[in-house]
């Protein structure tokens, strides 16, 4: 590719396997420790999910930027101020309620967008997208059903829930806004515009929220900054373990 | 143990296109070459009942092999192309590559009817459209319950029969 938005398209490319890594990554901390064993399974299989995209993802970076980086290096070799995710992926897992009800902001959100991301004009990171469709129906359908189990099943359950619901609502602004490198490839109908799925995305969280008896939160503050490298205290100590390996054997292989 | 005896054999558009391409007797070799490796999670089916493999072929002296990946984090992917790699160069081919292809994406309508017969025999319910359907391997009763979305493996889901009691993997539907 030699136009101008080849750039943009790597950098996007990265920003959406970070999400998807540091996600993955912070799921797969409930392996050894989930509640019980079929949702450990479940647990591990969609950190798999995630980190194959993000795989996925870097590739077609790589591949764009033919300076022979390598995935690898991308994931394992860039400080924090580097990572351009999300703020919600990098949150500390919590407790159960907390890991579930950010996947299910975070998965009602993808099941809508890569749908769109996988018709858009960007041949490689459709193919991405179209693998991914189908796993976020999976995801979807498993964080929401917990909602309701949680949301509407006992008092700690709900309280653990609602309190989560609540602490995650200002990090779910960031979901709807376009990286500058994003808002480029917007304007040359490249992909999809993630501004436009709020008010469906919403829609969505309420109904299930409503279902579940827990109250859509009201709150105002929003915090952003993780598409330009500002994150959270949390990033740090996650890559630290992360990136051990590498960093303490350069090229190790498996 | 359900024999598929009085199954009609159906075959998907999309099976029926990788079919084409399986038939055409340029390449047979490398394709009964590649029939000896199976899927190292499901040994009971070959990478091409799978669907993983699209197509083999010469290029000068490089054999080129097309694959598409189940799931984005499948892990068995990564042994699938050293199996592929070994078979390949036991029968003497010396230059591999492996091209990975994404789209279309992989789907279960790939499978065949005989890799449909061939998960059951091994106790694996295979593929079907509806959650309703789900069929025992073991006794053949459709009064069938999902446990967990996620099994064993990211292409298998856990079930429980209502009729005969004994859990079972499910292979998922996508």
């Amino acid at each position: 590719m030699d136009d101008p938005r080849r750039d943009d398209v790597i950098s996007f490319s990265i920003a959406l396997a970070d999400d998807a890594l540091i996600l993955g990554q912070r799921i797969a901390e409930w392996v050894s420790c989930a509640p019980s064993l079929e949702e450990e399974l479940a647990l591990a299989n969609v950190a798999l999910d995630h980190i194959g995209r993000a795989r996925l993802l870097y590739a077609h970076a790589c591949t764009l930027a033919g300076d022979g980086r390598s995935e690898d290096a991308i994931a394992f070799l860039r400080d924090g101020r580097a990572y351009t995710n999300l703020l919600i992926n990098e949150l500390p897992r919590g407790d159960f309620a907390f890991t579930m009800v950010r996947q299910f902001l975070v998965d009602a959100f993808n099941a809508r967008y890569f749908v769109a991301l996988a018709a858009g004009a960007e041949a490689g990171l459709a193919a991405v997208a179209a693998k991914a469709v189908k796993e976020c129906a999976y995801h979807v359908r498993r964080s929401r059903d917990w909602m309701l189990r949680l949301g509407d099943g006992t008092q700690e359950s709900h309280g653990r829930t609602q309190r989560a619901a609540d602490a995650l609502w200002g990090y779910t602004a960031e979901l709807f806004e376009p990286a500058a490198c994003e808002t480029r490839l917007i304007s040359a109908g490249l992909v999809p515009d993630r501004a436009a799925f709020a008010d469906a995305w919403r829609a969505d969280v309420q109904q299930t929220f409503a279902q579940a008896t827990l109250v859509t939160p009201k709150t105002t503050w929003r915090i952003t900054g993780g598409r330009d490298g500002l994150h959270s205290e949390h990033l740090a100590p996650l890559l630290a373990q992360m990136q051990f390996l590498q960093r303490a054997y350069p090229g190790a292989q498996w | 143990m359900v024999t598929g005896a009085g199954v009609i054999p159906l075959e998907s558009p999309a099976y029926a296109r990788r079919r084409a391409r399986r038939d055409d007797p340029t390449h047979a070799a490398l394709w009964n070459c590649l029939d000896g490796v199976t899927d190292p999670e499901v040994p009971v089916l070959s990478l091409w009942e799978i669907g993983v493999l699209q197509d083999v072929r010469l290029q000068g002296p490089t054999v080129v092999v097309v694959l598409t990946p189940t799931y984005s984090g499948c892990p068995a992917f990564e042994a699938m192309q050293q199996d592929i790699r070994a078979a390949l160069r036991d029968a003497g081919h010396a230059c591999i590559r492996i091209d990975v292809q994404l789209a279309p994406a992989w789907t279960t309508d790939w499978l065949s009817g005989v890799a449909r017969q061939a998960l059951r025999a091994y106790g694996v319910a295979p593929p079907v459209l509806s959650a309703a359907a789900v069929q025992c391997p073991q006794c053949g009763s459709t009064d069938t319950h999902v446990v967990s979305e996620f099994g064993a493996t990211a292409c298998k889901a856990l079930y429980r029969c209502g009729e005969c009691a004994e859990p079972f993997d499910y292979f998922k539907s996508i």
